[in-house]
């Protein structure tokens, strides 16, 4: 296996594949003079929102945590933080400045949006075209850290694309990367597999107090078996009929060989090297949003009846093995493993193309949904605002 | 061609990997953990991506894929027919 990649090389160490500037909304309230900046100033990327007033507690840490590791993420060159006030804002510059990135906030209130987005512009302007000297570097393939959630899943997704994801895990893991996968609710039927691949007791009794605690969530809140909503209608036209069923697919992405080591609460940052299970939802957006805010720069997503899901700072290479999908979505499909299921190719041989499309994505190479223009950025929220 | 995967030699059921699998058809079958083919009559239309009944099953068998059970058998279903959810529900919520 190919072992350098071309990166960005961070202040702090870590290594991006991409390098934005983003315009960054502390709050809902914020995103059209986020916008407003970014029209001004092409090249720049702004990242608008819904959330962010009268939230408290753990679903305002959470809050915060997925914006300050946003705005953290290598894959980010710079950060333009613009909030209602001032005292939210310098809370979210002053975390990402630690990472020794060039950040900077402006609060509305007493100025209004158009002196901020005047002001803020001048600076985004600056940070751009200093971040436009920025030149990649070689780097090694165990400072890359890998994400992997699937979406519209379908019987395929068990057979081609989730296993082609696990072949790729298992060499990564073997050269040292850091990888995460989650979708807590999304392993029910096959949590005691998950389980026995735990590194150690403390990381199985971790793993199954986060699946048990979501599976409280659910028997809390249900109306019903669920079989509106996990499976989806989506994965259901596909042909899937079961959680168990569905969640033995999803299993596939973590290999055979990798173990668990250690487990993230959401938008958590991994302590070192492994495979990572994070708690997450299984919705698509919110576990890709999280994966970024932990710091991952490459995300694998398998698919079987065509989810079409971007992220506005993180690659999302898609894979695909269902032949209908290939054919009717082809330009969403960055890696097509539909000959696995006419025996045209092995695992291996699957799991090698993903690795190819990874170094080449890693390199530079636009995703499809990158080229597409999904930027779905979707915050997690644990309850209502006060 | 290949008609129908199946994880392991024990499931009950494969999954449909080309389109156009029609009543009276023969299927074949690819076992993905042994590389092996099997051969089974298909006697109902299945669409690319549902599963296929590889033996008759009766009410509350336990339907198994992967070699693990993925949930319970709530009408009864025939070897060769379409085995989905207006026979399958699962064991859990």
């Amino acid at each position: 296996m190919q072992t350098k990649f071309w990166g960005y090389r961070r202040a702090n160490g870590r290594v991006g594949v991409r390098n934005h500037v983003i315009i960054l909304p502390v709050d809902d309230l914020s995103n059209a003079a986020c916008e407003a900046v970014a029209n001004n100033i092409k090249g720049t990327l702004a990242i608008p929102h819904p959330y962010g007033r009268l939230q408290f507690g753990a679903d305002l840490d959470l809050h915060f945590s997925t914006l300050i590791g946003t705005g953290s993420n290598p894959n980010v060159a710079a950060v333009v933080v613009i909030g209602i006030e001032e005292q939210w804002t310098k809370r979210v510059v002053d975390a990402i400045a630690v990472t020794g990135k060039p950040v900077i906030g402006f609060g509305i209130e007493l100025h209004g949006d158009h002196d901020t987005i005047m002001r803020a512009s001048k600076v985004a302007k600056t940070f751009l075209q200093d971040a436009s000297e920025l030149h990649r570097v070689e780097c090694s393939i165990d400072e890359l850290w890998v994400s992997t959630k699937c979406g519209e899943s379908d019987t395929t997704s068990g057979c081609g694309a989730n296993p082609t994801v696990g072949d790729a895990f298992d060499k990564l893991y073997a050269a040292g990367s850091t990888l995460v996968f989650g979708e807590t609710t999304e392993l029910t039927g096959g949590e005691q597999i998950v389980a026995a691949r735990c590194r150690d007791d403390k990381v199985r009794a971790d793993f199954m107090r986060m699946f048990d605690r979501y599976q409280e969530v659910i028997n809390r809140h249900k109306t019903s078996d669920l079989s509106d909503s996990q499976p989806t209608k989506g994965n259901i036209a596909g042909g899937l009929t079961t959680i168990e069923e569905k969640a033995l697919g999803n299993i596939q992405k973590i290999g055979k060989t990798c173990m668990v080591d250690g487990v993230l609460d959401k938008a958590e940052i991994p302590a070192h090297p492994g495979l990572w299970f994070m708690d997450s939802s299984s919705a698509a957006a919110e576990m890709v949003t999280l994966c970024a805010a932990s710091g991952y720069v490459v995300h694998f997503f398998p698919t079987g009846q065509g989810n079409v899901i971007g992220n506005p700072i993180l690659p999302v290479i898609k894979i695909c093995a269902n032949p209908r999908t290939v054919r009717t979505m082809s330009e969403h499909v960055d890696v097509d493993t539909s000959g696995l299921l006419q025996r045209q190719i092995t695992m291996s041989d699957a799991g090698d193309m993903l690795l190819d499309m990874m170094f080449r994505t890693a390199n530079g190479r636009l995703t499809a949904a990158e080229a597409l223009g999904h930027r779905e950025f979707v915050l997690t929220r644990l309850y209502e605002s006060a | 061609m290949i008609h129908c995967v199946l994880h392991d030699p024990a499931d009950s059921v494969a999954v449909v990997v080309v389109e156009g699998v029609a009543a009276g058809a023969t299927l074949t079958g690819l076992i993905l953990d042994e590389d092996k083919t099997i051969s089974l009559p298909c006697v109902q239309d299945i669409p690319l991506g549902h599963k296929v009944a590889l033996k008759d099953m009766a009410v509350g068998d336990t339907v198994i894929k992967y070699g693990i059970d993925i949930g319970k058998v709530v009408a009864p279903i025939k070897k060769g027919q379409h085995a989905h959810v207006h026979n399958i529900k699962t064991k859990r919520w």
